[in-house]
């Protein structure tokens, strides 16, 4: 009941606001013509607090010296010159009000301590506008300047307020003008309180400044207030590196994964895995072109239409590279690793004669751009959401095809054991031809992911192999489940080291702790269990 | 008398390898300073200083092949130890300057008065000496091998896990080196150099004698290779090779052969770093990058592992060809290379040496028994 007829009363003074804001404003306006500049400043803070947003144009007239009043009738316009005649316009509504020639006008001084109250008090009176966009930028630019004299607009401002997000900052912004105001210790406490509740560091450092400047009891509440922003901040800092970590460790399981496949299930070292990614990104790149020149309507598609383009090009020239290269040197790792390397510059520089060596830039669809954003200043774009999902997608489906598809009972089968494979009537060569083509698939599809973060060029994949022959060898060799595991430690672990290290020295610390993990588990994580005699 | 005692360890190949490098390495000089410029005999100077170079890069070959082509170690990170050698050599240069700089400030290289720093930090002293210098050259590729090699031999890292993680070990230093706060002029690396001793690194007679003193390095260190894998020691390095369990069950400490043929190895390549820095003048994180490391081990593949010589002659014949091409058709010169690395480990496991000779020391996987094929990796 109380709420109820409190908000009556709010409504009602609103009410009679508008209504004799006319003529009561055009009064105040034809006050900014009288007197001194000390009387002009009483004028203005006279017209801003009628909280009128026809008020604006005319303020900003006075401000940039374009508001004159005419001498006969000392009335107020906004005037412009046209050689010696001045055409004059009503300050409020623009309308047309005819001319005066210019000895029966004069200007309206203003000096810039006016100027600067002025531009205060604009900010505090585009908080009524009709515009929602604008009213945000108002209140945030006093939450910003802390501005004592926006406080009267901002009180008016925020029970008219329809959008309860530009509400709440402005309840801040009224808050952060309260402590800089000269009401009483209770109302204070309340605005220490209400910042309190909002997580981000501007809030904390402000009531941090505040602290300085005042004594106790309101010295202690606002540096407690300011503790526990502190404590919750970092919590949420914590949530952060988590989600950039998931998604770099996304990044990185997109690119080994295909590894784990070709050096994992058939312990092929490939070094032009990189370049069956930077493959899978050129597709994307193609296909976006192909899209735009034949269907410009569906261009936001694309991406779609390269994930099985991609697959089928990296895949098949995966198959080339098994049946024209790797086939020859089973059971010679070094021998392999050597000559997929000589592929991988030749696949590179193929790419730069055919496209060039400069970057080429893939457009994220509008359904991927923009991000999910919290006011405690938490930020998920919506790509790499994109990215972790479509990671995890693979991951599944990669472990579906495994243990549930004929051709992964077979390509198991050769792993484990390949003249009893043989002899059992499965094709080992086919079998090798279709594990490295779905391995080097997966690694194209990878590429239609990094070609939305990362510059689509020729060096695309040497950037990442080096990474995804870390994140198979840590997660154990020949087991999908410890690459997962391998690429969510490494992605955490770096993006928790970054704000300590700093981005490189990050990423050195990662590689030497792989190194020393190396010595501990030389077979990884998730060792798969056998009879080896030899490593 | 000596020759002949050397003969026996050095083989007919090995003798001929070490005469056409007695005679390059005091005819090239010969010509260059004593010939006037426009007799046919003269050598010019740029192709001086691209000999010296193509002499450190066949050294590099050579300490892979010792531990590649002898051990079976696939190191991919022994450009580390050519960019460590070359580093300390560079910071020796590098205090040569002294108040010669752009800043003309005695005690701190350029890039440090550019970066603001006050003093020396500490790793730097003792560069200003050169013996001190010589030594770090042996001791900071010799002591990063033996920490890397005691931890991934003794937990027995091997075949292509080793290759990755030193893959990742020059890759670290890459990016360690790219800082500016490591004090080692990061991303421009150490470059201006004025004199070494006393000589200019500009002057013909420094180029030729740098020249020389590169073939002398690369004959020494070919001795002592073929004095290792000759003697007793280099048998059981083979046998490492070969199979390394049936070497470790014959009752011998396989991790310790590995270590120190891993030692020799790395300051051969520190010092082909430490004689390839004067010559070309600068020395920048780039060398650490793990392609080059590839690439070394390519050259040794090509010219034939298991043989030294071979892989010198690969070194300075790929990079002849790298020469020519990336100035006559500089896209064509990765198609090269690429294109060698992938014939060469189907077509010529033996390399240019096999072809030469028509026999060697290395052999194919598939004369021996499966078993042992694959215990060999």
């Amino acid at each position: 009941m109380g709420v109820f007829r409190y908000l009556l009363a709010v409504i009602c003074l609103w009410l009679s606001v508008s209504t004799s804001l006319a003529q009561d404003v055009s009064m105040l306006v034809d006050g900014l013509a009288i007197g001194s500049f000390k009387e002009r400043e009483a004028a203005i803070t006279a017209l801003v607090s009628s909280g009128s947003p026809a008020v604006v144009p005319v303020l900003q007239a006075l401000s940039d010296g374009a508001l004159f009043v005419r001498k006969s009738d000392h009335k107020v316009f906004i005037a412009t010159a046209s050689g010696d005649i001045f055409k004059l316009a009503d300050p409020l509504n623009n309308v047309d009000a005819g001319q005066a020639a210019k000895a029966d006008v004069e200007k309206i001084k203003v000096n810039n301590s006016l100027r600067e109250m002025i531009s205060n008090a604009m900010s505090g009176l585009t908080l009524f506008s009709k515009d929602v966009k604008v009213r945000k930028d108002a209140a945030l630019a006093v939450l910003k300047s802390g501005d004592a004299s926006a406080l009267p607009a901002l009180e008016k401002a925020i029970p008219a307020e329809s959008d309860p997000a530009v509400a709440d900052i402005m309840r801040v912004a009224a808050a952060a003008a309260t402590l800089k105001s000269n009401r009483s210790d209770e109302a204070k406490k309340a605005a220490i309180d209400t910042l309190s509740k909002q997580t981000n560091r501007d809030t904390s450092s402000l009531l941090t400044s505040y602290a300085a400047g005042v004594s106790d009891p309101l010295k202690s509440e606002a540096l407690a207030a300011a503790q526990k922003i502190e404590t919750a901040l970092s919590t949420w800092t914590a949530v952060q590196n988590i989600w950039f970590g998931l998604s770099l460790a996304s990044v990185l399981l997109l690119a080994a994964i295909g590894l784990a496949i070709t050096f994992g299930v058939m312990g092929v070292i490939n070094m032009a895995h990189g370049e069956m990614v930077m493959l899978g990104a050129y597709t994307t790149y193609v296909v976006e072109q192909l899209f735009q020149t034949y269907f410009p309507s569906a261009a936001n598609y694309a991406l779609v239409a390269s994930i099985p383009s991609a697959f089928i090009v990296s895949g098949l020239m995966g198959i080339a590279i098994e049946r024209s290269v790797i086939r020859f040197l089973y059971g010679r790792p070094l021998e392999t690793l050597l000559a997929t390397w000589g592929v991988s510059l030749i696949l590179q520089q193929a790419v730069r004669s055919i496209f060039g060596p400069t970057n080429k830039s893939v457009t994220t669809p509008s359904w991927m751009s923009g991000s999910i954003d919290f006011s405690n200043g938490l930020s998920f774009t919506l790509n790499r959401i994109a990215i972790l999902i479509f990671a995890l997608a693979i991951f599944a489906g990669l472990m579906l095809l495994i243990r549930r598809t004929s051709l992964g009972l077979q390509m198991r089968a050769v792993t484990q054991n390949r003249p009893m494979a043989n002899a059992m009537g499965i094709r080992s060569s086919r079998v090798d031809a279709l594990t490295f083509g779905l391995g080097s698939g997966v690694a194209g599809l990878a590429g239609v992911a990094l070609s939305q973060i990362d510059n689509v060029s020729p060096n695309l994949g040497q950037s990442y192999i080096i990474d995804s022959f870390l994140v198979v060898v840590f997660g154990g060799v020949g087991n999908l489940w410890g690459t997962l595991a391998g690429a969510l430690t490494l992605g955490i672990a770096n993006k928790f080291l970054e704000p300590f290290a700093g981005a490189v020295l990050a990423k050195i610390f990662i590689l030497v702790a792989v190194i020393l993990f190396i010595q501990k588990k030389p077979r990884g994580l998730f060792a798969l269990k056998g009879r080896w005699v030899d490593a | 008398m000596i020759t002949k005692s050397l003969m026996p360890s050095l083989g007919r190949a090995g003798f001929i390898f070490l005469a056409v490098l007695a005679v390059v390495g005091i005819a090239v000089p010969t010509s260059n300073l004593f010939t006037s410029t426009d007799s046919f005999m003269h050598v010019p100077d740029y192709a001086v200083t691209l000999g010296g170079k193509y002499l450190c890069y066949a050294l590099l070959a050579l300490s892979v092949d010792l531990v590649w082509g002898y051990c079976g170690i696939l190191s991919l990170g022994h450009g580390a130890f050519f960019a460590l050698g070359g580093y300390a050599m560079g910071m020796y240069m590098m205090r040569q300057i002294g108040a010669r700089g752009v800043y003309g400030n005695a005690e701190l290289p350029d890039f440090m008065v550019f970066l603001n720093w006050k003093v020396l930090p500490w790793y730097w002293h003792g560069f200003e000496y050169f013996p001190f210098a010589v030594l770090m050259i042996v001791l900071a590729p010799g002591i990063l091998a033996f920490v890397f090699g005691w931890f991934a031999f003794r937990s027995r890292v091997t075949g292509v896990y080793l290759s990755i993680i030193t893959q990742a070990m020059t890759y670290a230093l890459l990016l360690a080196f790219f800082r500016n706060d490591m004090g080692f002029g990061g991303n421009n690396g150490l470059t201006d150099f004025k004199d070494i001793l006393g000589f200019s690194v500009q002057a013909a007679g420094t180029r030729a004698t740098l020249f020389m003193l590169s073939a002398l390095a690369l004959a020494l260190c070919f001795i002592v290779a073929r004095a290792i894998v000759n003697s007793k020691f280099g048998k059981i390095i083979i046998g490492i090779r070969d199979a390394e369990s049936r070497t470790r069950f014959l009752g011998y400490r396989v991790e310790h052969y590995k270590l120190f043929i891993f030692v020799i190895s790395a300051i051969m390549a520190g010092v082909a770093g430490a004689l390839y820095v004067p010559q070309v003048g600068i020395i920048n994180p780039s060398e650490f990058a793990p392609s080059n490391s590839i690439e070394a081990v390519i050259w040794t593949a090509f010219g034939g592992r298991g043989t030294l010589w071979g892989a010198a002659l690969g070194a300075i014949v790929i990079n002849a060809v790298k020469s020519y091409l990336t100035g006559a058709l500089p896209n064509a010169w990765l198609f090269v290379l690429g294109g060698l690395a992938v014939v060469v480990t189907i077509y010529m496991p033996k390399g240019l040496a096999g072809f030469f000779a028509g026999w060697s020391r290395l052999p194919t996987k598939s004369k021996l028994p499966s078993s042992l094929a694959e215990a060999a990796e």
